[in-house]
């Protein structure tokens, strides 16, 4: 019946390789989804049930019950073993390996139970609280509205200045232009974490500690966007840019309204990346940003997982929020960016 | 996208007027500079004076930023990192803390690296096979890649917790639970393998890129002659294959000897310094100790740049055999 599951194109049956890589596949995709997967689903947890060990799959509460005469509400409990057996109780208090319970409906007998003898009654349970308290009680929008502007300033600038360098490297002919070229991709060379101290210096000198332009200046520059533009922007034909200055165009409308709209696969792979690094960095925003309004949502998602009563629902809850937008971005444009990535060689 | 298309043209309009301007002033040839202008500002100011003055750090002392306000101390620093009985034993130095991280790094790298490249190359070969769902597989693989690296460590600090669910899995198996991110050893594997998981997808890529440029007609010749398939692998694939791995090798040790964030959010270069690497004992020095030993933190990262350096350069040599060959 499942045999053409085994079918394989000009060979008859799976051999051994085949099982080997399937399982591989598998272990991988557990790997690799699994984790994520739970950490999504437990943040739908209530805080009890994130608090219940061994934790269950789903997101499921132990449920409570309001029962006249008492002020705080009850937890129910279904009867196991001994005399009870089968009758669903509410627990009025605990006393060493015995609970007192009674009956909801008959709130005035007191039953002894032994604890081993019981099991809390459980429901499906979404806290969506976990979420919604994010928004009235940790700052949640202030931290994405913080990312979001970085993000979105430095990825504007970087497509724009490391478009410009890429224009002038690409098409113009001008003494010291291998110079410049070389002095640009040399500091692919030096990595950011070399110069922590210096770089510090110079933005603090500029007044820019505790400011979201002191990540954004030095991010900008890349000499991987500017190599990439050029590359790209060697393809298109001069004829093409000649033309448009024979109808008197300037330099810099032939900059924007030819090169860079016939460039735009080559932009929109540095989009792709600006955005993921801006969205994801976190060393320099460390060292730069030290008060919490500033705070981007990495840092804040740091500096509450250090916090000691850090309750784990609502950092949860949060970590799945940071992860959604790059998540979103890429089930949509999964193609372009592994593409951009397989061709580029960067990450 | 008429809004797009608006401040599109309102952002021509806004500099066409000062661009043409200075195309009448310098000509269009001297204009390529202008362009060139905010680039090289910003390499200049945020990249090359950095790297100046990070000389200047490394052979002065004192906690104060401003350079005036800084003793010479000569090479100090340098010394000070360097003064040590026997460089195997991080305990007889006197900057211990920088030797224990100078050792973590070294065998995190290496294990890292080893571990992490075989397995991207195994992904590699099973993906690029003929399987059902291969985009979804592959999609699967490279999505940690885009994750931020907090997120990526309190994904796996939620797991490895105490009362977490690989304690809970092994306890349902009988098998005795561990305080993971609490014991030295553990912690070590779990930062070598967190960074695998959190990296590999993006050498996986690579790796496939590569593969996928290996001509097909090589291997029906070999069909045709009756090659045995892990015969086709040892003497076609993992030959034509060599130029790319050598970059996804020197790629990754660059990117392992900078190891930072994902780690420092697991376990804080902890319990005690077990997973402190290099790029942390800097910032911890430079930045979260006090007082801030800006010129220890330079003169660190002067000795780091040094062994990245001729990291690089094996990288260029790598990349240029890579496009002859291919």
């Amino acid at each position: 019946m499942f045999h053409w599951l085994t079918l394989r194109r000009g060979r008859e049956r799976l051999d051994l390789s085949d099982w080997l890589a399937f399982g591989f596949l598998g272990l991988g995709v557990v790997l690799m989804l699994g984790p994520v997967l739970w950490l999504a689903l437990s943040s739908f947890k209530t805080e009890a049930a994130l608090q219940e060990y061994p934790p269950r799959l789903m997101p499921m509460a132990p449920q409570f019950m309001a029962v006249e005469g008492f002020d705080a509400p009850l937890q129910r409990f279904v009867i196991t073993e001994g005399e009870h057996a089968g009758r669903e109780l509410v627990q009025i208090r605990r006393v060493g390996l015995n609970a007192q319970m009674i009956d909801p409906a008959n709130p005035d007998e007191r039953l002894n139970i032994r604890i081993t003898d019981r099991e809390p009654v459980r429901a499906v349970q979404i806290a969506q609280e976990n979420y919604t308290t994010l928004f009235t009680r940790f700052n949640f929008p202030l931290y994405f509205w913080n990312s979001t502007f970085i993000t979105v300033v430095a990825t504007v600038l970087t497509v724009l200045f490391n478009s410009m360098a890429a224009f002038a490297l690409a098409k113009y002919r001008f003494r010291g232009r291998t110079s410049v070229f070389i002095l640009i991709i040399a500091t692919l060379m030096i990595p950011p974490t070399v110069t922590l101290v210096p770089l510090f210096l110079v933005i603090s000198q500029m007044g820019l500690i505790n400011s979201h332009w002191g990540v954004i200046w030095p991010a900008i520059a890349t000499p991987t966007g500017v190599f990439l533009l050029r590359q790209y922007m060697l393809t298109i034909p001069d004829d093409l840019l000649d033309a448009a200055r024979m109808d008197n165009a300037s330099e810099w409308r032939v900059y924007w309204k030819i090169v860079l709209p016939l460039s735009a696969p080559a932009l929109a792979v540095l989009v792709i990346f600006s955005v993921m690094w801006r969205w994801n960095e976190f060393l320099w925003p460390l060292i730069v940003l030290n008060r919490s309004e500033v705070f981007t949502l990495q840092l804040a998602l740091n500096s509450f997982q250090g916090e000691l009563q850090t309750a784990w629902s609502n950092l949860l809850a949060m970590t799945v929020m940071t992860l959604l937008p790059i998540t979103v971005v890429f089930a949509f444009l999964q193609k372009y960016i592994t593409q951009g990535i397989a061709q580029s060689g960067v990450k | 996208m008429r809004v797009f298309h608006a401040i599109y043209d309102a952002a021509f309009n806004l500099f066409e007027a000062p661009m043409r301007g200075a195309q009448r002033v310098l000509g269009v040839h001297r204009l390529a500079w202008v362009f060139l202008l905010p680039n090289l500002l910003i390499f200049g100011l945020f990249t090359y004076l950095p790297i100046a003055l990070n000389g200047w750090f490394a052979v002065t002392g004192g906690d104060r930023i401003l350079l005036p306000d800084r003793p010479f101390v000569g090479a100090e620093n340098f010394a000070s990192l360097l003064e040590c009985d026997s460089y195997l034993d991080p305990n007889t130095c006197r900057r211990d803390l920088f030797w224990r991280a100078v050792h973590n790094t070294g065998w995190f790298v290496a294990l890292q690296v080893v571990f992490m490249v075989l397995l991207s190359l195994i992904a590699a070969l099973v993906l690029n096979r003929n399987i059902p769902l291969k985009g979804f597989f592959r999609a699967v693989f490279f999505y940690p890649v885009l994750l931020s690296p907090v997120v990526v460590a309190l994904i796996w600090k939620w797991i490895l917790q105490r009362n977490g669910v690989l304690n809970a899995g092994l306890e349902g198996m009988g098998l005795p639970t561990v305080n993971w991110l609490l014991d030295p050893s553990w912690a070590f594997f779990w930062v070598i393998f967190v960074s695998i998981w959190a990296h590999m997808g993006f050498y996986v890529l690579i790796l496939l890129a590569g593969l996928q440029a290996i001509p097909g007609d090589v291997y029906e010749a070999a069909q045709m002659d009756g090659t045995p398939r892990w015969r086709q692998l040892l003497r076609i694939t993992l030959p034509l294959l060599t130029p790319t791995l050598v970059v996804v090798l020197v790629l990754s040790l660059i990117r392992a000897v900078q190891a930072f964030d994902e780690i420092y959010v697991l376990t804080g270069g902890g319990p005690g310094s077990a997973t402190t690497l290099l790029i942390q004992y800097i910032y911890d020095t430079g930045f979260a100790s006090r007082p801030r030993q800006f010129g220890l933190a330079a003169a660190a990262s002067l000795m780091m740049a040094g062994v990245l350096f001729v990291l690089t350069l094996m990288q260029l040599a790598a990349t240029r055999n890579r496009s002859e060959e291919g």
